[in-house]
């Protein structure tokens, strides 16, 4: 391929094209402009968000579907500093995604002129990689890179932080078509010898525990993972991460450990005698729960070797992508019988789940609310959990058969679901994708209804009110002797109101009896629709 | 339990802040760190002493293996070590006293890189004990200043720390 003289911010485009980019989120700014001067050019749809918080988030839940690099943009100084968030987010959860930021001229940098702000330096903590290009030449190369970089081995963000001059300069382009980073080869196929290993202690292993996390589907491993569980008989658990990565309803799955866990969940793996951690960090939230971990065999598969022993030391080391490993374990695994330790673990699971408390008048049981949603989703449904007790109940409830659950699991970040949604439903049209927040949430995130009306975007939403940050009245209830303090959300507008002037359908739900015509309502409607439903400010979602 | 480890790097602008951002926000100490170029011009070499255990140890190795521009790292074991540190002392130093100082310099094999008419300025380059032995000696004088380097350290025999 010839080179063509062209601007930077011309190539910019031309590489977002060239790595098969169809939308990106972002929001410009005066240092950003000669790139969107470009974009006007491009078949690149543009998903104006109204925070670049936001846009982060949306390009999150974007890759998360797509399982490719997602970009967002945002300008220099606030614009950029704005997007630190959900920066951090995508970097904890291991989200692969290309951030492009404006900056000021270059030989402005460093002299504090308007919206300056040194975003490499800030973010640094958060990314994967990032770049502050100085010279123009090198843009090609340095995009090829961060494509890839973002998308391999353990998949994270990376920054380009784009001068304003550099943006404007002329520069020969030519995309190159390979990379050869000297210093980055991440290992993916896995030894040989440790997978043999791995294999001949499952053998002599009478209870053992499968714990997906979310390199399941950083791997693109879920099909793998059934084919393996159901060839060696293992039972599975999975982290919050991993939530979705195998159907709800299959029977060798006992829920989600760790803190918020199910019994069933925990249980299994303090009893495990060999426990399979695939494509999961072992996170303190996770772990909580482990105490009698200590006499088990630990196989600890992960592309990120710096995971292995990190959090809990591994017996059998294996580094490399959950997907090939997997594998290799499938052409080695022989249809073993676990029905005594199967056994042992059902019975736990018939005793969870207990009738739920009626809803108290006027209130609806949310854990009540979510089974009854779970039965009637949707094939290929998408569930974006926010942060609080919303995503607690949600985790516990929800039983997903196909489809794919997503939250900010390590980050925590409230205000999330519904940006993310926009992103998930802007990669997959066609599924249903709902977002699930308290009031809390919501109102960190609600100004994005104009973004999904705008654009075309059909989320729907349902915010649970309970005129509370619940998470955290939870906390104070339980730790500081019901001290209440800052978590009352008076002031709160009329949520309905709200969403009609959004020009968007909406309906309350105070009674558990309206939870199924209201559901179907929200599920019948082609547009956005949201769902308000009460809740008790006394409901726990400590089981 | 002091560690000694070579990080051979990218020569880029901003390398040295993300590898001691690393240490900072993931509680690894320092005692130590010195940076200069190789014999290859676009790689630098990152001599650090850091101190921990090792389970520490095994985390500084594979976190700082994450970092793109870092090449390669490598735990120097102690007993395979040639580990230099360069130090400046400005001594006072009356006339009377310079035939002392001068004989101190000799067998501590420093040189003597400045004088006027009351300092004395010693150079020596030396292991990091011999060095503090040698600024002990020296005390009683009146030490004005000292600058250290940080040590560098190299792997002793014919194996070579390359790419």
């Amino acid at each position: 391929m010839a080179s063509e003289r062209m601007t930077v911010a011309r190539a910019m485009v031309k590489v977002l094209e060239a790595e098969g980019i169809k939308t990106v989120f972002g929001y410009p700014g005066a240092a950003i402009c000669p790139f969107y001067d470009e974009l006007i050019n491009s078949q690149i749809r543009h998903v104006l968000v109204r925070h670049e918080a936001n846009g982060g988030h949306a390009a999150n839940g974007y890759a998360r579907m797509t399982r490719k690099p997602a970009v967002a943009i945002a300008t220099s100084g606030p614009g950029a500093t704005n997007l630190i968030t959900a920066i951090a987010t995508a970097y904890m959860d291991s989200i692969p995604m290309v951030i492009i930021t404006g900056q000021v001229s270059s030989e402005q940098i460093g002299r504090d002129v308007f919206q300056e702000a040194d975003i490499t330096g800030s973010a640094e903590p958060f990314v994967k990689h990032s770049y502050l290009v100085k010279n123009p030449d090198e843009v090609p190369v340095i995009f090829k890179n961060a494509f890839y970089i973002a998308g391999s081995g353990r998949p994270g963000p990376v920054l380009i932080d784009m001068p304003f001059d550099i943006q404007k300069a002329q520069i020969d382009f030519e995309y190159p078509e390979t990379v050869d980073i000297r210093s980055y080869k991440p290992s993916v196929q896995g030894n040989k010898l440790q997978i043999k290993r791995a294999i001949a202690a499952i053998e002599k292993s009478k209870k053992p525990l499968i714990c997906a996390g979310g390199g399941i589907f950083t791997a693109g491993a879920e099909n793998l993972l059934c084919e393996f569980m159901h060839i060696a008989d293992i039972p599975v658990v999975n982290t919050m991460m991993g939530m979705s990565s195998v159907p709800a309803d299959d029977d060798l799955f006992y829920g989600m450990i760790g803190m918020h866990g199910v019994k069933s969940a925990n249980y299994a793996i303090n009893n495990c005698d060999l426990l399979i951690l695939l494509g999961a960090r072992v996170g303190d939230r996770a772990v909580t729960a482990i105490s009698r971990l200590e006499g088990a065999t630990v196989i600890h598969i992960d592309v990120d070797p710096a995971e292995i022993g990190k959090n809990l030391a591994a017996t059998i080391p294996v580094v490399g992508d959950v997907k090939n490993i997997l594998g290799e374990m499938i052409k080695l695994a022989k249809n073993y019988d676990h029905y005594d330790w199967k056994q042992e673990l059902s019975e736990i699971r018939k005793t969870q789940d207990k009738p739920l408390s009626p809803s108290q008048d006027g209130f609806v049981n949310p854990k009540a609310f979510i089974r009854t949603l779970s039965a009637k989703l949707p094939e290929n449904v998408v569930v974006s959990a926010d942060v609080g007790q919303n995503q607690i109940w949600t985790c516990n409830n929800i039983r997903l058969k196909s489809g794919r659950f997503i939250t900010s699991g390590g980050m925590g970040t409230m205000g999330y679901s519904i940006p993310a949604a926009i992103g998930a439903k802007a990669a997959s049209p066609t599924s249903e994708v709902i977002a699930i927040c308290g009031d809390g949430s919501f109102q960190m995130q609600f100004m994005e209804l104009a973004t999904m009306i705008q654009h075309g975007i059909a989320v729907k939403v349902i915010v649970m009110t309970n005129n509370r940050l619940g998470m955290v009245r939870e906390v104070q209830t339980n730790a500081y002797d019901n001290r209440l303090t800052a978590v009352f959300l008076d002031g709160s507008p009329d949520f309905i109101k709200l969403a009609d002037s959004y020009g968007i359908p909406a309906r309350r739900v105070t009674d558990i009896a309206d939870a199924d015509s209201a559901i179907n309502d929200m599920l019948s409607c082609d547009g956005c629709y949201l769902l308000e439903v009460r809740v008790a400010e006394n409901e726990k979602t400590i089981l | 339990m002091k560690h000694t480890i070579s990080i051979l790097v990218e020569n880029h602008a901003g390398v040295l802040a993300r590898v001691a951002g690393l240490f900072a926000r993931r509680g690894f100490n320092i005692d130590s760190l010195a940076v200069g170029v190789t014999e290859d011009e676009k790689i630098s070499r990152i001599t650090i002493i850091a101190d921990g255990t090792a389970y520490t140890l095994e985390q500084i190795e594979k976190q700082l293996n994450k970092l793109i521009d870092v090449i390669k790292v490598r735990h120097l074991p102690s007993e395979e070590l040639l580990s230099r540190e360069l130090v400046l002392i400005k001594v006072a130093c009356q006339p009377s006293q310079r035939a002392e100082l001068i004989s101190l310099a000799e067998i501590a094999k420093a040189k003597i890189s400045d004088i006027t008419v009351n300092t004395m300025t010693l150079e020596l380059s030396d292991s990091v004990p011999r060095i503090k032995n040698f600024e002990e000696l020296l005390r009683p004088y009146g030490i004005k200043e000292t600058v250290r380097t940080g040590s560098i350290a190299m792997q002793k025999g014919g194996a070579s720390m390359k790419l």
